[in-house]
């Protein structure tokens, strides 16, 4: 049934719906209110049969949701940036350990600097740890997306997460279709663990492995992620069947047949680069889309197909390793490695911290890929002066104090003088 | 697209306005988005909310730069921050007020009045209305019925059951109340 | 040698602890012939091991008080190392091996899936060492009382982290050696002034049901485990185990330090129920704490200097003080 209603507590409804037995979260700005609307759900009684658990802490939550989903309890969990990398020992525990766990992860930026707004580098710190990371373009499908997640975490025993861009979509209120408990409940049955504590046949799990197996161990892991691969298209193509509508699956492609352009992006910016497209091909420019919604396991068969009609490809990463350039950016180079005329591949790095990414912004970036691409990655509406400002001062001074401080002062003179400007 | 930002300060249900006007174009069966910016939030300090409307799927993530319209719920405004920035030359501007826009003493904004369309720019006084019918200084519901008033993009109809969904009861009906009120006097002074 | 052994008469009817000799009703869970042996032979724990000797005990104790349905969650350490050399476990119940810290949370959450499953019957406990519990996983041992959650967790204290190489934790006493206290400079081993005692932290959390127990004492150990098994809620239980290998001691010791930490007043043997000591185990031969010192050679920079070493009259402060503060001596008639 269609509602109005923000994207958080949509989530929470389809979670609901999920039948999650263990909800154990600990708060954390952006995902409080998915996490609340759970508990409140729980305790009116509309989701039955579940318990809530207020943890102390996020390694706690994830900690609590492996014990349970262990004794064979389906388990949900949420976070967000800092708590993600304060469980993340417990993130690489549950993988290892194969526990079907889902968690929604609203998308925040690491810091330091300590920053609540949205980017995708939590994400990013916890791509290796084995979890199948999912991106949301819209409401409707973060929502989607969980129904979806339980039943992939469920088939092969991986741990999900379904990524969300914080405040973008949590906190956006929108036309959201909620599904009928029948519809999900066709598509996702009771949990059946593939291991479980159980005093009728007793297990060991969590033991040591030595050398002379841990790579055998590894490798199984690798094999279940291309295996999810496959799974997952089978499983997006179930959901369409079902539910009317497409969620899920590895990517989408957005007037891409003819392009010689193609942009690559993850989560709500999706959204924006598409108003961006339309408006560049009323102007005649042969440019297309790639949503990529499935980051780990890498669909990097699945792009090559796409990438490899295009001459340019300009990869946006919503998140940096300083010391490399984008993550996005740099799978996405390997995937077109095999290809016989590889496009030219153009980095940019949008929206970092929460910096709203305006759709003139993207049409500027797409036209210079055309005309004047760039090598490495290109900074989206950086303030070079400013940047340049702080670098001189840098040179000059030891005791520089933090690299915010002066940012900020900077800007401050240039709004001042912006304000003096338009007073004359 | 109709887009929509709204300014206030904090503690005067800036969001909410925003979210009860996504709700009323959608009863109308159109696509709404209604989200805050975020700023870290204490009372008193401005926000700003914004609401898109739409017969399409709205697909665009950004702040709203050039609006089709503004309510501001605090003129007090004015003089923190240059709030009518990007208002389409069009548009639609309704400041919540009992003084007429000459008394508020804005040069920069008489200038923005005096290029609007006739009856684009609209005071009302919406924090005396809910004074009187719901007895808290909370003008958002009343501002949105002046708005639909004076706009048209949505109904009062949708306006008054968006209010009631968000504030169930009496509460609901003494909202609807200011609503109706601030519609009545907009509607009376554009007939004029 | 081929002799058949003659029964001696005193063996039968005494309370030693495994005595087979004695009425059914009359014999501790380790001898009755249905013990359920969760942790049976094979592990590979040092000899003279406490902890190894604590965790039997109070394994079958709980299995025997749930009627075998039991699941344990172990935090990394001794126990869970010599336990499951891989490939092997010698548990013989479902078992998990958590992380360092966050035992208590993930026995909490199989608690959770207990009774969503409808299983409540099934109960858990939760082991950890010292290290694990009061040191690394506080926060999540802190989390689990305050929530009164349905778990039992059993601390195996040998007073330092013994399985990555003997280095201090939170529970080794002032003045011993370890790795990272080492017995040398002008203060040497462990410092005075540091140290938490976790059990009277759990106390304070006003939880259902918290004991000190020894491996001197297997009885009472026991005792306290069935016991706890008996309430629902948050339970605490600290078992002083020594460690030869740590401590510098003789395998064969193992007991016969467990008792003098007793008598001595170092480890006071107590109960508490939602916030209040109901109970404590008297001294019956008050010892100085120079004659369970002098058996360790962790102490042996400050048993150099005899009992007037101002570390041994440090500890014996601190013994002093338990007695005081837990009344351990029988009052003056």
């Amino acid at each position: 049934m269609f509602q109005q209603i923000e994207g958080s507590k949509a989530m929470a409804r389809a979670i609901a719906l999920c039948r999650p037995q263990v909800v154990c979260a600990y708060p954390i700005t952006p995902q409080t209110h998915i996490v609340e609307g759970l508990g409140e759900l729980i305790r009116t009684g509309e989701l039955q049969n579940s318990e809530f658990i207020n943890v102390e802490s996020e390694f706690a939550a994830l900690s609590v949701a492996i014990g349970a989903s262990a004794a064979g309890a389906r388990a949900y969990t949420a976070t967000a940036s800092q708590g993600l990398l304060f469980m993340a020992e417990a993130v690489y525990n549950a993988s290892g350990l194969g526990l079907p766990i889902v968690m929604t992860l609203g998308n925040r930026a690491i810091g330091a600097p300590i920053n609540i707004w949205n980017d995708h580098s939590d994400a990013m710190a916890m791509s290796e740890s084995g979890w199948i990371q999912l991106f949301a373009e819209t409401n409707q499908e973060a929502a989607d997306l969980h129904v979806f997640a339980f039943r992939l975490a469920e088939e092969l025993s991986v741990p999900t997460m379904v990524c969300v861009d914080g405040f973008i979509l949590t906190h956006a209120v929108e036309r959201i279709d909620i599904p009928e408990q029948a519809t999900v409940d066709a598509f996702l049955p009771p949990f059946e663990p593939m291991q479980c504590l159980d005093p009728d046949d007793p297990i060991s799990i969590g033991a040591m492995v030595g050398p002379d197996a841990f790579t055998e161990v590894r490798y199984l892991e690798y094999h279940k992620q291309h295996a999810a691969l496959g799974l997952i298209e089978r499983l997006a193509t179930e959901f369409q069947r079902l539910f009317g509508r497409q969620a899920g699956g590895l990517l989408r492609t957005y007037e891409a047949a003819d392009a010689e352009i193609l942009v690559v992006a993850m989560g709500s910016i999706n959204g924006t680069i598409k108003d961006a497209i339309d408006e560049m091909r009323a102007d005649g420019m042969a440019i297309g889309l790639v949503t990529l919604v499935a980051f780990r396991p890498f669909p990097g068969d699945a792009l090559r197909q796409v990438l490899a009609r295009a001459t340019d490809v300009v990869v946006i990463d919503r998140a940096i390793d300083v010391g490399m350039g984008g993550p996005l950016a740099s799978d996405i180079a390997i995937a077109m490695r095999g290809l016989p005329a590889p496009p030219a591949m153009h980095s940019a790095i949008v929206g970092l911290g929460g910096r709203p990414v305006p759709k003139a912004s993207l049409i500027r970036l797409f036209r210079q890929a055309a005309i004047q691409p760039w090598e490495g990655p290109h900074f989206l509406d950086l303030n070079e002066r400013v940047v340049g400002h702080e670098l001189h001062r840098r040179r000059t001074t030891r005791r520089v104090g933090p690299a915010a401080e002066g940012i900020l002062k900077e800007l401050e003179k240039e709004r001042v003088a912006r304000l003096a400007e338009e007073a004359q | 697209m109709f887009e929509v930002r709204i300014h206030g300060r904090g503690g005067q249900g800036v969001v909410t306005a925003a979210e009860m006007l996504s709700v009323a174009a959608f009863l109308e069966g159109k696509h709404a988005q209604a989200f805050p910016s975020f700023g870290s939030e204490r009372m008193g300090a401005p926000v700003v909310a914004f609401c898109r409307i739409s017969d399409k799927e709205i697909r665009l993530r950004e702040p709203i730069q050039s609006p089709d319209a503004l309510i501001v719920q605090d003129p007090t405004l004015f003089k923190a921050l240059d709030v009518t920035e990007g208002l389409k030359p069009s548009g639609y501007l309704i400041v919540n007020t009992a003084r007429g826009f000459a008394e508020l003493r804005e040069p920069r904004l008489d200038l923005v009045v005096a290029r609007l369309p006739k009856g684009h720019a609209v005071t009302a006084p919406a924090t005396e209305l809910a004074m009187k019918h719901i007895h808290r200084p909370a003008p958002n519901t009343a501002l949105l019925g002046a708005f639909a008033a004076a706009v048209g993009v949505v109904a009062l109809d949708s306006v008054l059951e968006a209010i009631r969904r968000t504030f169930p009861g009496a509460v609901g009906e003494a909202n609807v109340e200011a609503a109706k009120a601030a519609h009545a006097l907009i509607a009376a002074k554009a007939a004029a | 040698m081929n002799e058949v052994q003659k029964l001696k008469f005193y063996q039968k009817g005494t309370l030693t602890v495994g005595n087979r000799l004695v009425d059914e009703d009359k014999r501790n869970v380790q001898a009755s012939l249905d013990r359920s042996n969760s942790l049976t032979s094979g592990h590979r724990a040092c000899q003279g091991c406490g902890e190894a000797l604590g965790a039997r005990y109070a394994i079958d104790a709980a299995m025997r008080a749930c009627d075998s349905r039991l699941i344990a969650v172990n935090a990394t350490g001794c126990l869970e190392v010599f336990t499951t050399p891989y490939p092997e476990t010698s548990w013989q119940i479902p078992w998990m091996h958590s992380l360092f810290g966050n035992a208590a949370a993930v026995a909490t959450g199989v608690a959770a899936a207990m009774r969503v499953l409808g299983k409540s019957q099934t109960r858990v406990v939760a082991q950890g060492g010292d290290g694990g519990t009061t040191d690394i996983g506080f926060g999540c041992l802190s989390g689990m009382f305050e929530r009164n959650d349905d778990v039992l967790y059993i601390c195996y204290d040998n007073e330092g982290y013994m399985n990555t190489g003997v280095q201090r934790s939170s529970a080794t006493p002032p003045a011993a050696r370890t790795a990272t206290t080492p017995a040398v400079g002008s203060a040497p081993g462990n410092v005075f002034g540091t140290g938490k005692f976790a059990p009277k932290i759990a106390v304070a959390h006003d939880i259902p049901y918290v004991a000190t127990a020894s491996v001197a004492d297997l009885h009472d150990l026991e005792a306290k485990v069935l016991k706890a098994m008996t309430f629902r809620g948050a339970r605490y239980i600290q078992i002083n185990v020594p460690c030869p290998l740590g401590w510098g001691a003789a395998s064969h010791d193992t007991i016969r330090l467990a008792r003098l930490a007793i008598e001595t007043g170092l480890f006071p043997i107590f109960e508490a129920e939602s916030g209040y000591v109901t109970n404590v185990r008297k001294i019956r031969r008050p010892t100085p704490v120079f004659e369970y010192l002098k058996l360790q050679k962790r102490f042996a920079h400050i048993v150099r200097g005899g009992p007037e070493d101002p570390g041994v009259r440090g500890l014996q402060a601190i013994a002093d003080r338990h007695i005081r503060d837990y009344g351990l001596l029988e009052a003056e008639a």
